[in-house]
């Protein structure tokens, strides 16, 4: 086989009838060619709206809920309605024994804050906050550290900013750890900076939970929680009892559905999930099945182009051209013109993708980032033409094998 | 060289069955030159084609060189045509995009020789038959005579046991014909066995040997006083 292969006239055979009728040959490969383009393009999009959709979400807890207080609009127990329920540490405990599938629970505090160094100033968010937040919502730092359990602790008076602080506040290459920021007229160093992303809540500073309680007077409040649910644990559930065992301890009406705010990322998450999969799907399905077309075309082609050869085969047999000779022949040509055309249609759905990226994957509106195919995938495809080839140029060299010598030489 | 014994050969048309060849014997040694005669429908080609192994005999005996050609496989069978047999057709039959030396070169690609080797004995066949110089036409810049010409070279190159030909002048004019015959009594000279199916008179009295078939039987099988060119 192998020698078939490498010899010089195989491939002198098969660019003979090929060239025969040009036309035919490329209108034969466009099928393919077209079908691979589009596998490639549109999973190089889907992949590419992918991307843009989890640089947006970072590395953020994806099965995480935001709670907060907001005010009652139902009577209960004797509180008339437009109460603000507030959130209080020591709720914390109580939620986390009475709420199953709970992996993080996690309080927060924040608020607008002036920032000064030197001459420079200006108003950012800022937020109290644990350890902990780095694993549910994960910083990018670029320099330093985030806040660790001893600043908690010792009631440090260090900060973490944003990128957007960072540039606000020092030079271009000025080192900023170690220094000096006013915060609402108060002294903080700086122990690290981070890279703002797109779903970042809660502020271009971070300060210590604890720190924040005393410099803001908060007490034993909290701005909101935020929950984390352990894997294999509804996200939705969660969000649902959390805000019940919140409403009895505030002595909230059940129904009332107010007095707490959320925002359930794991729901808006599972929503794009479940589009990106069905983009995935009809990518595939649109894809796979274009492909099959272009393959049947090819085979369609070639049925006639053995059926107009008739006479050419039986000539070949009766000289002596064995029945595997003559199919081996027919289906390398049909993976040939498979493979070339599927080489042809990943290189310019490559191109499409590289035009896609340069025209939308710029900037930080971009509507999708790295349009790209895995490698395996080209791979995959490419073994998925030949078999398909193969088998679709099986057809025609069966039948071009089962007409007998004979009637074929008479064939005029 | 060949042997056939009591060779029977029917077709089925529908329903009914078309009985072509009603107990055929017959034996070439080797060197003759045979022409076989008949009418249409006779049964001379079926003869012909069951000889070329290009069709199946339904009972009697087949023997080729000393090989009982029976039940083959249609590997086997292409095998036997390949190295016992040389084909020339009333249409030459030669491939159309290929030129004179690739079809002359054809039937040893399928025997698998190398491509140097091919071209060789491919180019020495051609010059055997004068068509040196055209050895890179194609067929449709060559006469008729040329083309058979082309297709006796083809025949020749696997230097087979057996040269059938099947009206080998039945599309060339009396003086091409001619011309043909003449090489073909040429290489009979040199011991190739021939056989040739004619249905014209002149053709069949320029071989050694004439079997009449009508009706699918022998009428008629006897030597002759060779017609030489």
């Amino acid at each position: 086989m192998f020698k078939f292969l490498i010899d010089k006239d195989t491939w002198q055979e098969l660019r003979e009838s090929l060239t025969k009728n040009k036309l035919r040959t490329v209108i034969t490969m466009i099928g393919v060619w077209w079908g691979i383009l589009l596998l490639i393009g549109l999973l190089g999009s889907a992949k590419g709206i992918e991307n843009k959709f989890s640089v947006q979400f970072g590395d953020y807890a994806t099965n995480s809920v935001f709670i907060w207080g907001q005010s009652t609009s139902k009577a209960f127990k004797g509180y008339q309605e437009g109460r603000r329920p507030r959130l209080k540490f020591s709720h914390l405990e109580k939620i986390k024994n009475q709420v199953k599938g709970i992996k993080f629970l996690l309080p927060r505090n924040a608020r607008d804050v002036q920032v000064v160094r030197g001459v420079q100033y200006d108003n950012f968010g800022l937020s109290g906050d644990f350890p902990l937040l780095d694993q549910i919502q994960k910083k990018n730092l670029i320099s330093g550290r985030f806040i660790n359990q001893l600043d908690v602790e010792d009631n440090k008076k260090v900060a973490v900013i944003s990128d957007d602080v960072y540039k606000q506040l020092f030079d271009i290459d000025e080192k900023a750890i170690g220094e000096f920021i006013k915060i609402n007229e108060i002294n903080y160093k700086v122990i690290g900076v981070f890279e703002q992303g797109d779903f970042d809540f809660g502020g271009e500073l971070h300060i210590p939970f604890t720190t924040f309680q005393n410099v803001y007077n908060q007490g034993d409040n909290i701005g909101w929680i935020t929950v984390t649910g352990e894997d294999g644990y509804n996200i939705r559930q969660i969000e649902n009892d959390v805000k019940l065992v919140l409403k009895n301890l505030n002595y909230v009406h059940p129904d009332d559905n107010r007095a707490f705010g959320s925002f359930n990322l794991g729901e808006l998450f599972e929503r794009f999930e479940g589009f990106l999969m069905g983009m995935q799907f009809l990518t595939w399905f649109v894809g796979i099945a274009t492909l099959i077309a272009g393959v049947f075309a090819i085979g369609n082609i070639l049925l006639i182009t053995v059926k107009e050869r008739t006479k050419e085969i039986g000539i070949r047999r009766a000289i002596g051209a064995t029945p595997f000779e003559i199919k081996r022949q027919i289906v390398l040509e049909s993976i040939f013109l498979t493979i070339i055309a599927g080489i042809f249609g990943i290189i310019s759905g490559g191109w499409i993708l590289i035009a896609m990226d340069s025209a939308f994957g710029n900037g930080p509106d971009s509507v999708l980032i790295n349009a790209s195919v895995p490698i395996l995938v080209v791979f995959i495809s490419v073994i998925i033409l030949v078999v398909f080839g193969t088998l679709i140029g099986l057809i025609p060299a069966n039948r071009a094998t089962s007409i007998k010598p004979i009637d074929a030489l008479r064939e005029e | 060289m060949l042997k056939i014994n009591n060779l029977h050969k029917s077709y089925k048309m529908g329903d009914s069955s078309l009985h072509v060849l009603k107990g055929i014997d017959l034996h070439v040694d080797k060197g003759e030159m045979v022409a076989i005669m008949g009418s249409s429908g006779s049964g001379k080609s079926t003869l012909l084609n069951i000889i070329g192994i290009l069709d199946e005999l339904d009972s009697g005996e087949y023997t080729l060189d000393g090989i009982e050609i029976k039940d083959l496989t249609e590997k086997k069978a292409a095998q036997y045509r390949n190295k016992f047999l040389g084909f020339v057709f009333q249409s030459f039959n030669l491939i159309n995009f290929k030129n004179a030396l690739e079809n002359v070169a054809l039937p040893l690609y399928y025997q698998g020789q190398k491509r140097k080797e091919r071209q060789e004995k491919a180019m020495f066949h051609l010059e055997k038959v004068g068509l040196a110089d055209w050895s890179t036409h194609l067929p449709n810049e060559l006469s008729g005579g040329q083309k058979q010409r082309v297709a006796i070279a083809r025949a020749l190159a696997a230097e087979p046991k057996l040269l059938l030909a099947d009206e080998p002048t039945g599309a060339l004019d009396s003086a091409t014909s001619h011309e043909i015959m003449q090489f073909l009594q040429q290489l009979n000279d040199e011991g190739k066995t021939i056989l040739i199916v004619t249905h014209e008179e002149d053709i069949s009295l320029m071989c050694k040997r004439i079997v009449r078939l009508k009706d699918g039987v022998i009428m008629e099988d006897k030597k002759i006083k060779q017609n030489r060119l």
